[in-house]
């Protein structure tokens, strides 16, 4: 069964058989608004915790999404390149911006869990 | 919207419809009538360099070509239309003699590699704005080559980093408050500095004590727009000025907002090093949609050996341009821009200050504070102040005031539209929420501000009364309504491309 | 005070309604130490005519290339704008309108944009271009900077062809971004070898098509150096009616063209406002500064213009810009755009060739007096002659003659003894033949 974690700067990573696949969360997407153009990392690229690893944005804004956790990518999702739109329709799901090989897992047990996220994100309204 | 006004045309009586010239192509039609040339081809020097196949431009005669720009001129609204209150743009009149004199002969049709002998006349003019700019921010020195009021930051940064570093202490960051203009972070960035920011405090105001506290041996300078974004005059920046000379580091002023002081209070005497000039807003010069602007620099006496090429420099009875480092005992940044600075725009501001003299650029200064404080004293009591005034130019205003009204401040904006105003600026600066920040300038009436007042406050009404409806669907009277902006950004079309029929030909 | 409305009356009633005394009132955040008493130290106000005449004064005190037979040119070219350019950028609509923010009330602005940017491609034969920069020398700096962001890389080499304007404004504005320029000598002869100086350091290569010098070359070979490297190939033009003769940057093989295109429209102003403007290929859009006008539809279905991919530029991205660039040089840009539509294909194509044919003739001509050699064997409106005198003394002797001979390599370019004799001349369609025998005959007179 796949964890899935998240940041306070509303990213989650979600650990599927050692690989870490990282989006941006429902609130974000809902926040952002229509996303217009998403910039990826390279496929081989070393990540440091917290590094700037890709760009979302809408017409009027752009925001950084940083590495939840520190390791390699090992795949970005190529489809978001033509329908960035999808982070919109499936935050959770389709619109995933990469995959990385996790350097460390004891920083995914770190982030917080759905429980805490979701408790995070009712006290910043 | 109700088609009971549809038409066969599109066009709705003087509102007409126009397609783009690329739909409007008569094949071997020409607008200009121009000889054979002699020799005729065969005889080239191009080298087997010649262009081979069509461009793909489309022919049209000149009554085709006046009538499009014509229709395509009534889509737009100018200042010449109406107010047009956008805040921190300075939308003022833009004098007609300033045109025709920008075009005399023995102006706009010199060019900038004649022999100086015969350009006597251009230095002289070109001293003479240096000079009023010079007098009216109380500066000793001013490099008039910057191309806009974005580059003159650059170019103001860049000098003050030259001197830094004839000093052998680079330095690393540069301070900019919050409410800053985008361009501030952009241009210290572009000179190599890294961007700090400092809090506003609750009067609107950078919160000095933040300030100091950052500033350090590694500050090469501050940005600071005074009057500020949110309309208000710096009232610490003496103590301010003191602090950053203390630390060692320069003051650089954005000008952009020049026009609430200018002719009252001088720049130089309230402890700056450098300041841009937005010639296209306290100066007049038209906007243009979007350009041609000037950023012309003043600088402190420190700055003055490394302002960027070319200098104009009075010898004897005549004038000289000093185009080389070679020619110059100073250390000159070196060139940034093609040939002497923005000439036409000079031409235009010098008019500009000429007509209004001393006396008048006073008048100039005070008009617009009184006109922006009567919008202030009419509208605070129907829209929200986020900070106490008496403001400068301009006024802000937040949406607190559309609260719980399902309206947002674009959507106002949007309404005033149909009302026949352009909007003000809207969500900037970032520092309160949905921003409105209006700027009505000195050349507009009191009869044309208490109608505008009389629109603000007949919208806010129907606000909060609960007909949002009317806002989320203006404007309805523009040539075009609300545009898709995520589908222009998610699939650019940048370039007109001809049909698939007709590209299949 | 002819622009200001207010009358004294207005402005005691508005001081009531704001609940002060005096204007004085407002500005109490102004430090004490910073008032004054009356006005600063200069004349007061004028009348119109007043304002007129000085100004006649000084541009009586000028020489004007529109006056007299001038064969001017590097990077500036006088040509004829028809009259209809100059009414309809008058419009107060265009004149005085702001960038286009609100596009509703700005499809004039957005639509002309929209053909500007599509001209440049087209003339350029390039994919995209965006909707103007300040002038040519600023737009090939920031191709520089551009092509660094792209390529990752700091290594840039600029042809000794490149205009030395263009070379000085890129230097400056590179100078603290730790871009490392090196310069070629002056090419004034052509045949440079840059693809020599290309390695997997190297960011781009800039060079001029027409060179300063005139001569024209292809660049092929030159861009598959560049590519093979991973490095990108500029190309700078700064004779834009050049492009109705010439094989265009697009075809061969360029990455960014920075073009200046003052010759369109626009009059010479001493050299400013112009209007620059970059092209692109469509790969590289995301990495393009300033303003760009995308094709979109209403919430009628009806198409229409916006402003778009703005999280490029300043005010989103702030420090993380592709430029720190504002406006652009909007009324410049229409200026280009009108004249372009004028001329249209046949047009555009036959201006181009007057425009050398002029130039043909006075090389040959030029050619047949003692004394002077013809430098190039290809050119476009503009080539090198070497004189038996150092040039800058026989121009101003020309002016003595009221004649713009052309302008003078040591101008631009001092303090090389090899390049004192060299003389740069231009010739437009609006160089009569009756222009090029009073140059002739000024020559054989001063030489």
């Amino acid at each position: 069964m796949a964890i899935v974690r998240y940041t306070k700067e509303h990213e989650w990573i979600r650990v599927e058989d050692g690989v870490g696949v990282v989006g941006i969360t429902e609130y974000a997407q809902e926040q952002l608004g229509d996303i217009v153009y998403v910039e990826l990392p390279e496929v081989g690229a070393e990540m440091t915790q917290g590094a700037e690893a890709a760009v979302v944005e809408s017409v009027k804004a752009a925001s950084e999404i940083n590495a939840p956790v520190a390791g390699e990518v090992t795949e970005v999702n190529q489809n978001l390149a033509d329908n960035p739109g999808t982070v919109n329709t499936d935050a959770m799901g389709e619109g995933w911006f990469f995959k990385m090989k996790i350097a460390d897992p004891g920083e995914v047990d770190r982030l917080m869990d759905g429980a805490a996220y979701q408790e995070y994100v009712e006290s910043l309204s | 919207m109700a088609d009971v006004d549809a038409t066969l045309t599109g066009n709705r009586g003087l509102a007409l419809e126009e397609a783009v010239i690329f739909e409007q192509d008569s094949p071997g039609l020409s607008g200009v009538d121009l000889p054979a040339p002699e020799p005729g081809p065969g005889n080239d020097r191009l080298g087997g360099l010649g262009r081979s196949g069509a461009i793909g431009l489309p022919g049209l005669s000149e009554p085709q070509v006046v009538r499009h720009y014509l229709r395509l001129s009534r889509m737009n609204y100018g200042i010449d239309s109406g107010l047009y209150p956008l805040g921190s743009c300075t939308m003022k009149y833009n004098p007609r003699l300033n045109e025709r004199l920008a075009r005399l002969p023995g102006l706009g049709g010199l060019h900038p590699l004649q022999p100086i002998s015969t350009v006597q006349g251009a230095l002289e003019l070109m001293d003479a704005c240096a000079h009023w700019l010079k007098v009216l921010t109380g500066m000793p020195g001013i490099t008039m080559a910057p191309a806009a009021g974005a580059h003159g930051e650059v170019v103001g940064l860049m000098t003050i980093r030259a001197a830094l570093e004839a000093r052998g202490d680079a330095r690393k960051r540069v301070l900019v408050p919050e409410s800053a203009h985008g361009t501030n972070p952009a241009s210290a960035h572009a000179c190599g500095y890294a961007v700090e920011t400092i809090a506003a405090n609750v009067r609107g105001r950078v919160d000095v004590g933040a300030l100091k506290a950052k500033l350090d041996a590694d500050v090469a300078a501050i940005m600071l727009t005074n009057p500020n974004t949110c309309g208000l005059f710096e009232n610490d920046i003496i103590e301010i000025a003191d602090a950053v000379h203390g630390a060692g580091a320069f003051f650089y002023c954005d000008g952009a907002n020049f026009n609430a002081i200018v002719g009252r209070v001088r720049p130089g005497d309230l402890g700056i090093d450098c300041m841009h000039l937005n010639l296209h807003k306290t100066f007049s010069t038209p906007h243009g949609g979007g350009g041609p602007g000037s950023g012309p620099v003043v600088l402190s006496a420190p700055l003055v050996p490394y302002a960027p090429l070319p200098m104009v420099e009075r010898r004897g009875d005549g004038f000289a341009l000093v185009e080389h480092a070679g020619d110059s005992s100073a250390h000159p940044l070196g060139r940034v821009k093609g040939f002497h600075g923005q000439f036409g725009m000079m031409v235009r501001a010098l008019a500009y200050m000429m007509s209004l003299g001393s006396d008048g650029l006073k008048q100039v200064a005070e008009d617009a504070v009184l006109n922006a404080n009567y919008l202030l004293a009419r509208l605070k009591d129907t829209l929200s102040v986020p900070f106490e005034g008496p403001c400068m130019h301009e006024v802000l205003f937040d949406d607190s005031f559309l609260k719980d009204t399902g309206v947002t401040t674009l959507d106002f904006a949007k309404a005033m539209i149909d009302e026949g105003f352009h909007p003000m600026t809207m969500y900037f600066p970032l520092v309160v929420h949905g921003a409105l920040l209006m700027e009505p300038t000195e050349t507009e009436s009191k009869a044309t501000l208490d109608q505008f007042i009389r629109t603000v406050k007949g919208l806010a009404k129907r606000a909060r009364a609960g007909d949002a409806r009317h806002f989320k669907e203006a404007p309805r009277l523009t040539p075009r309504r609300r545009l898709d902006e995520t589908a222009a950004a998610r699939n650019p079309v940048l370039v007109w491309r001809p049909p698939p029929s007709r590209a299949a030909e | 005070m002819r622009y200001l409305p207010l009358t004294d009356g207005d402005r005691r009633e508005m001081l009531a309604a704001i609940g002060v005394g005096s204007v004085d009132d407002l500005f109490v955040d102004v430090p004490q130490e910073a008032w004054r008493d009356g006005p600063v130290e200069l004349p007061e106000h004028l009348g119109e005519m007043e304002v007129e005449r000085a100004f006649s004064a000084m541009a009586a005190r000028n020489l004007s290339a529109a006056d007299v037979p001038s064969f001017l040119g590097a990077g500036a070219y006088g040509h004829h704008v028809p009259a209809a350019v100059d009414h309809l950028i008058q419009r107060g609509e265009f004149l005085t309108s702001y960038t286009p923010y609100q596009p509703e009330v700005s499809q004039g602005t957005l639509a002309y944009l929209f053909e500007f940017q599509t001209q440049v491609a087209l003339i350029t034969g390039m994919e995209v271009a965006n909707a103007s920069l300040y002038d040519g020398a600023t737009a090939c700096a920031e191709a520089v900077t551009m092509a660094a962001r792209i390529t990752k890389r700091k290594k840039v080499v600029l042809s000794g062809g490149l205009h030395p304007h263009y070379r000085e404004v890129t230097e400056t504005m590179t100078r603290f971004l730790g871009i490392e320029i090196t310069a070629a000598g002056p090419d004034w002869r052509g045949g440079e070898d840059l693809a020599s100086g290309v390695d997997d350091g190297t960011a781009c290569v800039v060079v001029q098509n027409p060179g300063f010098f005139g001569h024209l070359t292809d660049f092929t070979p030159l861009a598959e150096a560049c590519h093979a490297a991973g490095a990108l190939l500029v190309v700078v033009v700064t004779e834009v009616v050049s492009l109705g003769a010439v094989r265009p940057p697009g075809g061969m093989g360029a990455d960014i063209v920075a073009v200046e295109g003052q010759s369109l429209g626009n009059a010479l102003n001493f050299g400013g406002p112009t209007v620059g403007v970059l092209a692109a290929r469509q790969k590289h859009l995301r990495q393009m500064p300033g303003r760009l006008v995308g094709e979109t539809t209403d919430v009628d279905g009806r198409r229409g213009f916006v402003l778009t991919l703005s999280t490029r530029e300043q005010h989103i991205r702030r420090e993380k810009a592709t430029s720190n660039i504002c406006t652009n040089a909007g009324l410049c840009a229409l200026a280009f755009t009108i004249h372009l539509t004028l001329l249209g294909e046949v047009g555009f194509a036959r201006l181009a060739a007057l425009n050398h044919a002029g130039a043909v003739r006075l090389a040959d001509r030029l050619a047949g007096i003692d004394g002077i050699d013809v430098v190039n064997d290809t050119f476009f409106n503009e080539f090198t002659v070497r004189l038996p005198k150092p040039a800058l003394a026989v121009v101003d002797a020309l002016a003595d003659r009221k004649i713009l001979g052309g302008v003078p390599v040591a101008r631009l370019i001092p303090g090389r003894a090899e390049l004192e004799h060299l003389l740069l001349v231009a010739v437009t369609e609006a160089n009569t033949e009756a222009h090029i025998d009073a140059l002739a005959e000024a020559l054989r007179e001063v030489l």
